[in-house]
């Protein structure tokens, strides 16, 4: 396009944006191939040599699967609370005006602006307070705030976007409120719920910053996984529990994104 | 179930609050009860012989805070390096994102958001691990730099004090380029969405103007992308401000603030000195959050 | 015999602004009933006080005799045909025209039959498994005129629903609605800022402006007969003569208005006629409109008028900076009985 010509990047321009681009995804890549090395004490790299065995190895261990439970079902619970308060917030405050609407707005965005650690050490102020034994519930309590802060952040926005105009349509050929949520509201908002429900199980499987000050003696995999950073055991074995952790976080979050995009278009 | 309807559709006051109070009394007892009990342990003390917490207010743990040489080592290495990256993060995100919106083509430039968010979408610990093999004694980063040549720069700079140590996966430096790492999809999108709002007819009324590229970026680009800077800055600060286990696994020997809370709340049982510590980011945070709202950060975001 | 809509001194205030400022009015069974007026001036509102989709802050609505003013959309006798015609994207053309049957707690079979017919009735037959999305403006605006009459409303409310079409299918739709209406002999209540779509298809036009109702009359009464200068101005241009050459022309202090269709060009030397009134200008700008054309003179104490005057050889000697005379009946100039307070 002859428009183009003035405007034309430099090769430095270019070579810094896609080598800045490379640089981001690298470190992801090298865990992958640090799960296949055959040697078993230290981060050598080019590696050794590559294997399947360290997968077999991680299958076996007892603990990994504890963690990997313990994890999966926070994840769920937490998951389920947010869907439901989490839609229950956006319905109440997709439309209109009240008193405390603003403070309300204010805070839902304080579990994502303020850092985890202020969370974590709130929330075990809190249980020590009241002298409460951390465990499952302490969590899941830890996990579903932000888990509902997200799925009412994916709900409202697509609640808003919905024209007024189809609920009183809705309501003016003669359906109650109750008939309009089920035949108008709910079908519309389905992908959004499913894409915040989603996200949220991704990033509660995930979660360490918060989850290490509130689970006492459990441990989720990621805090597995952090202990082992410190005290390892068969290095190897860490990497593929990495490579595991990715693939169950990632694939949610991909396809929530492929949910909202096509919602929204 | 008409009836119902009709009753709630006459009064919406009531149907608002029937449905927020259930999603309101979660928040306000696990998340606000929780606030407020690590403010009130914030002007609470521990006493020194019993290790136990004395239950009468006091600002003698918010003074231990500021005022104790070591914690304010900690404050101000916190904040240095919060800035540091902030700077950083800055600088590497203006050219790629600046690529991203005024060169390349639609699908490349599809391809580079898709890029800059799929890092986003990685889990946070593994990304942290993933950093701790590359920069280890004998992992890729060295073994590039020995290919290269450059092993013994690579030794002499850690040999610097201030940011070097045993090795890079324990070093301040180390610690340095995994924060960058982290944060610089944050910075990147807000600043892409920033400069995206940058009409093209300016930058071609300032090349008309006889402006060379550098200059147009200069003067008319830069200034008017600064809110997205703004924004993407906020998101470097705080998380940096707030963080712990990356200080623990690329770390130093020297305390960040994070770590200092959680560890005044384990093996020490300190609650008060770590509820305390927990509010120095906090107010950090608001300050540079004001700061931020004045370069239109909120804009932005 | 009750009014099918009334209105009884309703009131809708948002903060500060007076959407609806102490309305009151009937709409007869059977009238096609036009609410006129630029946006913002509360016709829109009104309307939508008489859906059910804002109640008032004070007064009442009545539909048939009846107090409805507290009662949600679904409980009254009405149905809506929106602006964006609200079709709901995830229901076929069938669905959505079938949805009142439904929530209704028709059968299916049954619902699918009678919508079936009414698309039938809009010539949509062949549409009906397609999505609102692959229709064009004209057959969605037709599905939500089906959708809102398959219920059988004795009331039937259109928001603007002419105005996203462009002219030539709009001209039809004005057409199609009036013979519609003729044919189903229910009550519309059509709202428009089009002062001549509201005149060609109306019974009776109801002028709104700043919340409050102007005039209400027929169309050929508001247009010969304005009452108000907003009136006048809005419906069919009028030049408004106020002050003192208001008093010098007619002798009068009030104001009058004076259509540019009754204005005369005559030579400023000629004399005046028996029982006319006159005055002299210079020609400011002339516009051709075909058929006839549009004279801007000025006079001498600075106001403008408006002359719309057909195209004859005679006006060939008046050229733009002439001097002229206008001249216009007597009876032509009516008097206003209110100036707007603008």
């Amino acid at each position: 396009m002859r428009s183009r010509r003035w405007n034309q990047p430099s090769l430095g321009a270019r070579l810094a944006a896609y080598a800045g681009l490379a640089f981001m995804h690298l470190p992801v890549l090298v865990i992958i191939l640090y799960a296949f090395t055959t040697a078993d004490r230290t981060y050598e790299f080019p590696p050794p040599g590559l294997t399947l065995h360290w997968f077999a190895a991680a299958f076996a261990r007892a603990d990994i699967w504890e963690a990997m439970r313990l994890s999966l079902s926070v994840a769920a619970v937490a998951t389920l609370l947010a869907i439901l308060l989490g839609s229950l917030t956006a319905l109440g405050m997709a439309r209109g005006s009240f008193r405390g609407k603003e403070s309300i707005t204010v805070l839902l965005v304080l579990p994502i602006a303020l850092p985890g650690i202020i969370t974590g050490i709130a929330l075990l102020a809190a249980i020590k307070s009241a002298r409460i034994d951390p465990g499952f519930w302490t969590i899941v309590a830890g996990h579903a705030t932000f888990c509902i802060v997200i799925v009412y952040n994916n709900v409202v926005a697509r609640l808003r976007r919905m024209p007024q105009s189809w609920i009183e349509a809705s309501m003016d050929l003669g359906a109650d409120g109750w008939q309009t949520f089920r035949h108008i509201v709910l079908p519309q908002s389905a992908t959004a719920l499913l894409a915040g429900g989603m996200l949220a199980f991704a990033l509660s499987f995930d979660e360490i910053i918060v989850t290490l000050f509130t689970a006492g003696h459990d441990r989720t995999l990621p805090i597995w996984f952090f202990n082992e950073l410190f005290r390892p055991r068969e290095r190897p074995i860490t990497n593929v529990v990495a490579v595991v952790v990715m693939i169950v976080t990632f694939i949610p979050i991909l396809l929530a994104y492929r949910l909202t995009r096509r919602g929204s278009a | 179930m008409t009836a119902l309807s009709t009753f709630l559709y006459r009064r919406p006051t009531l149907y608002v609050a029937l449905l927020l109070i259930p999603p309101l009394l979660w928040f306000g007892t696990v998340y606000l009860g929780s606030l407020f009990t690590l403010l009130a342990q914030s002007i609470y003390s521990i006493d020194e012989f019993t290790a136990k917490i004395v239950y009468e207010p006091t600002l003698a743990t918010y003074k231990q805070v500021v005022t104790q040489r070591a914690n304010v080592d900690i404050i101000l290495r916190t904040l240095s390096m919060a800035i540091a990256v902030t700077i950083a993060c800055a600088a590497i995100a203006l050219p790629i994102a600046n690529y991203m919106v005024r060169y390349a083509s639609a699908r490349t430039r599809a391809l580079f958001y898709v890029g800059v968010m799929l890092p986003m979408w990685m889990s946070y610990l593994v990304k942290v691990y993933a950093w701790r093999l590359i920069l280890a004694k004998q992992g890729i980063l060295s073994w590039l730099l020995d290919t290269v040549g450059l092993g013994a720069a690579l030794d002499a700079v850690l040999r610097l004090p201030g940011i070097g140590g045993p090795s890079l996966s324990s070093s301040y430096l180390g610690m340095f380029i995994v924060f960058v790492y982290m944060w610089l999809p944050f910075m990147i999108l807000p600043l892409a969405a920033a400069l995206e709002k940058v009409p093209e007819s300016l930058l071609q009324a300032s090349a008309d103007l006889g402006a060379r590229p550098a200059q147009t970026f200069r003067t008319v680009t830069l200034p008017l992308a600064l809110p997205g800077l703004a924004a993407g800055s906020v998101f470097t600060f705080s998380l940096t401000l707030g963080d712990y286990i990356i200080p623990s696994v690329v770390g130093a020997p020297g305390y960040f603030i994070g770590m200092m809370v959680y560890q005044q709340q384990g093996t020490a049982g300190n609650i008060p000195l770590a509820a305390a510590f927990s509010v120095v980011p906090i107010v950090l945070i608001m300050i540079y959050l004001s700061l931020a709202k004045r370069a239109g950060a909120f804009d932005a975001l | 015999m009750s009014a099918a809509i009334e209105f009884r001194d309703v009131s809708r205030v948002y903060g500060e602004v007076r959407a609806v400022d102490r309305v009151s009015l009937t709409v007869q069974a059977g009238e096609f009933f036009a609410m006129l007026g630029p946006s913002g001036s509360g016709k829109t509102t009104c309307l939508r006080l008489v859906a059910g989709f804002e109640t008032p802050d004070s007064g009442s609505v009545l539909l048939n005799g009846r107090d409805v003013t507290d009662d949600p959309p679904y409980a009254r006798a009405v149905n809506t045909v929106f602006q964006d015609y609200a079709l709901f994207p995830h229901m076929s053309v069938l669905e959505n025209v079938a949805y009142g049957p439904r929530v209704r707690g028709q059968r299916k079979d049954d619902w699918r039959k009678r919508a079936g017919e009414m698309l039938e009735l809009v010539q949509l037959g062949h549409f009906a498994d397609r999505r609102p999305a692959q229709l064009s403006g004209g057959q969605r605006q037709r599905v939500s005129l089906a959708r809102a009459l398959i219920n059988q409303p004795p009331v039937l409310l259109l928001d603007e629903p002419l105005g996203a079409l462009d002219l030539k299918l709009r001209e039809e739709m004005q057409i199609e609605l009036k013979n519609l209406q003729r044919r189903l002999g229910i009550t519309f209540v059509f709202v428009t800022h089009d002062q001549g779509e509201a005149l060609s298809m109306a019974d009776r036009v109801a002028v709104f402006n700043r919340g409050k109702i102007e005039q209400l009359d027929t169309p050929r009464v508001l247009y010969t007969k304005p009452t108000t200068a907003f009136v006048a101005r809005f419906v069919g241009s009028a030049n408004v003569v106020t002050g003192e050459l208001a008093q010098r022309l007619s002798g009068r202090a009030e104001p009058f208005a004076v259509r540019a269709e009754n204005i005369r060009l005559r030579a400023p030397a000629t004399a005046p006629g028996g029982d006319t009134m006159s005055c002299i200008g210079d020609v400011a700008d002339v516009q051709y409109h075909g058929a006839m054309s549009r004279w801007q003179v000025r006079l001498e104490s600075g106001e403008v008028f408006a002359a719309a005057v057909p195209d004859t050889n005679a006006n060939g000697e008046f050229r733009v900076g002439a001097r002229v005379r206008l001249e216009w009946s007597r009876g032509d100039a009516v008097p206003l009985t209110a100036t707007e307070a603008s």
